[in-house]
């Protein structure tokens, strides 16, 4: 286990070493500087702004340079916020993020459990229709197209909950609904093909000879075995929730690193995108290999070895 | 009792001509292909078949009317801006040019507008939607279209390649889909975005480089099964090099893996496209995409909600259908998957 956990934290390493090398020259070979619009700036002016920023240096150096303040959890000036470190605007982000996503993840997919076992006990019926219709919906429907309706009707036309911002569990709700449609449909799904493989399995025929009540076969041996392979999907959802916060964040004016991510790219703040595209690869990394461990942990069968499975 | 026996007549023998006795136990019914035995399976699926239809509608629909001229219009016309949809002879409010505006429902259409009939309405600057969201919808099909090349070419490729050759070769190139893995795709889209120049071929050339990832990796798991089985082993030992192997024993086996996932990679390029455009560093202006269409609805949703529903609606049956048709295809090629 100790073997295993060192061997993946040195490809976490590994795998972040060559994001932030990738994406630092890529930031290298982007047209145009943050100086393009400063026509008026003299040559010495310019040079001097160059300095405080480190530009005037060959590429090699600031490369050193930024793998070795990164470490140190430097990510540089921010662009577009003057003296603002980017790896204050990402801590200072941060929490409203993983709040929704954590939010998002946890209610989509317990959601996801009941709807998909639902369907899967009344294989056939119209539950079961139900479900896979909603499912359908929720993995199709855009997660920006979803915001903006739920925003309109529920918070505009109805008032049941604030449209937007960031002061309170109320503000929550609406962002949390929206990103967690995704992992709703798929974990729904995901169950219920599991399920209905379970639920033709020997052991349930000898729980059901025995005559277990309904009720405890499905909650203690159904259920049980069907959800140790949700697992594996938590990092796919992970990506999604990722995804969808770039917008939803966006939509419902969250102070999160989605929101600022997005409002980099559009004013070309390469310092803050480079430090996000880390972060983000980081985040996906760590739940990853939690992931991972948990599935190690929980499902007996599989061992864990040197080997990466 | 020998002479009767020679009174038989002759014809009361037919001569068995034809060997046909050989083999009647012949099964009648013609033997199906794999292909089409899951085609007479899709068909069975009322709601895939449905989806099939819809998206040869719209295809032919987005890509047809490229021809006709008026569809192709994208002139401003700021005398017939916000003009809700009107339909000739169709009197339903939402569609017959009615607008509510301070709790009533009033005629839109009135001096210069009167003589129009915008079907999907019109934009700000007096464009037709109708012709805006036929232009997205095909910007729409055309990602699915390349998203389906890339994830044929160099997905199978290079999840054939990696599950063939094994070794050092395998690890070096699972080592990479794992880095590419590990960057939620939409981040490498507008990290390259940022490079290029914006347009429909950066685009293109962002889902490329992403789309492929899920189509190699499901197609070097299926390689890694195959590649040990018997008729493989025999086509080596006849000495078949090995891209002949790969051409007529893997993928022919390959093809139903490589179908459903293909269904799976056009929906999630087609939203990618879409929401790349809406945060606005997709499609450049004057183009539209849907993504761009929808962005620009929402600013106006509240008053002139056809603005957004329009576009969200036609992106999302295209995403539907997509997904609908895939969960189909799935179904029909892995009957075992549904029992």
């Amino acid at each position: 286990m100790v073997r295993y956990l060192a061997k993946r934290i040195f490809y976490l390493i590994l795998t972040l070493f060559i994001v932030t090398t990738v994406t630092f020259f890529l930031m290298k070979i982007m047209p145009g500087t943050p100086l393009t619009n400063e026509a008026k700036l003299s040559p010495s002016e310019r040079n001097m702004v160059l300095q405080q920023y480190g530009l005037n240096k060959p590429v090699w150096q600031q490369y050193i340079s930024y793998i070795a303040n990164a470490v140190h959890g430097n990510f540089g000036t921010s662009f577009q916020f003057s003296d603002q470190q980017v790896s204050y605007l990402i801590s200072s982000r941060v929490g409203p993020s993983l709040l929704l996503g954590l939010q998002a993840i946890i209610v989509g997919v317990l959601a996801g459990i009941v709807v998909g076992s639902l369907g899967a006990i009344k294989k056939g019926t119209w539950v079961d229709t139900t479900t896979t219709i909603v499912s359908i919906l929720g993995i199709s429907i855009p997660s920006f197209v979803l915001s903006i309706l739920l925003q309109y009707f529920v918070a505009l036309k109805w008032g049941w909950l604030p449209i937007a911002g960031w002061s309170g569990f109320a503000y929550t709700i609406l962002p949390t609904l929206a990103l967690a449609a995704m992992p709703f449909a798929e974990s729904a799904r995901f169950v219920r093909t599991e399920m209905v493989d379970v639920l033709s399995a020997d052991y349930i025929e000898l729980a059901r000879a025995k005559g277990l009540s309904k009720f405890g076969i499905i909650y203690h041996h159904a259920l049980r075995n069907s959800l140790i392979p949700l697992v594996t999907i938590v990092g796919p959802l992970a990506v999604n929730i990722m995804t969808g916060s770039l917008v939803v964040e966006n939509i419902f004016a969250i102070p999160g690193i989605g929101e600022q991510f997005v409002n980099s790219v559009v004013t070309n703040d390469y310092p803050t995108i480079m430090g996000l595209t880390i972060m983000y690869c980081f985040m996906l990394c760590v739940v990853l290999l939690i992931t991972d461990i948990i599935y190690g942990l929980i499902d007996p069968r599989i061992r864990i070895t040197g080997k990466r499975g | 009792m020998a002479d009767k026996q020679q009174e038989l007549p002759k014809d009361a023998f037919e001569p068995l001509s034809d060997g046909s006795h050989l083999d009647n136990e012949k099964i009648a019914a013609p033997s199906l292909t794999f292909l089409r035995d899951s085609w007479r399976r899709l068909k069975k699926n009322k709601a895939a078949m449905i989806s099939l239809i819809i998206l040869i509608l719209l295809f032919v629909v987005a890509f047809g009317s490229a021809l006709i001229p008026s569809m192709n219009n994208v002139s401003t016309n700021p005398n017939l801006n916000n003009l809700p949809p009107r339909i000739p002879g169709i009197d339903i409010p939402g569609f017959n040019g009615t607008l509510v505006q301070g709790g009533q429902r009033v005629n839109a259409y009135t001096g210069a507008a009167a003589n129009h009939y915008f079907w999907f309405g019109s934009d700000y600057l007096g464009r037709d939607l109708l012709a805006r969201t036929l232009y997205g919808t095909r910007i729409s099909l055309i990602i699915a279209v390349v998203a389906t090349f890339f994830d044929l070419t160099i997905g199978v490729a290079y999840g054939i390649i990696s599950g063939w050759k094994g070794g050092k070769v395998d690890t070096v190139m699972q080592r990479i889909i794992e880095i590419m893995l590990s960057i939620p795709n939409l981040v490498v889209m507008i990290l390259l975005l940022l490079i290029l120049h914006p347009g429909i071929p950066a685009i293109i050339i962002a889902i490329a480089f992403t789309s492929w990832i899920n189509m190699a990796r499901l197609v070097r798991a299926q390689t890694l099964e195959l590649k040990n089985q018997e008729f493989v082993l025999a086509a080596r030992s006849l000495g078949e090099s090995s891209v002949k192997i790969a051409f007529k024993h893997l993928l022919p086996n390959l093809t139903s893996v490589i179908i459903i996932n293909t269904m799976f990679t056009i929906p999630s390029a087609i939203f990618f496209e879409a929401f790349l455009s809406f945060i606005g560093i997709g499609v450049p202006a004057p183009a539209a995409s849907l993504g761009t269409l929808i962005s620009n609805g929402q600013k106006s949703f509240q008053f002139l909600p056809y603005q957004m529903w329009v576009p969200a609606v036609v992106l999302s049956v295209l995403m539907i259908a997509f997904n609908i048709l895939g969960d189909g295809l799935r179904d029909a090629f892995d009957p075992k998957s549904r029992e």
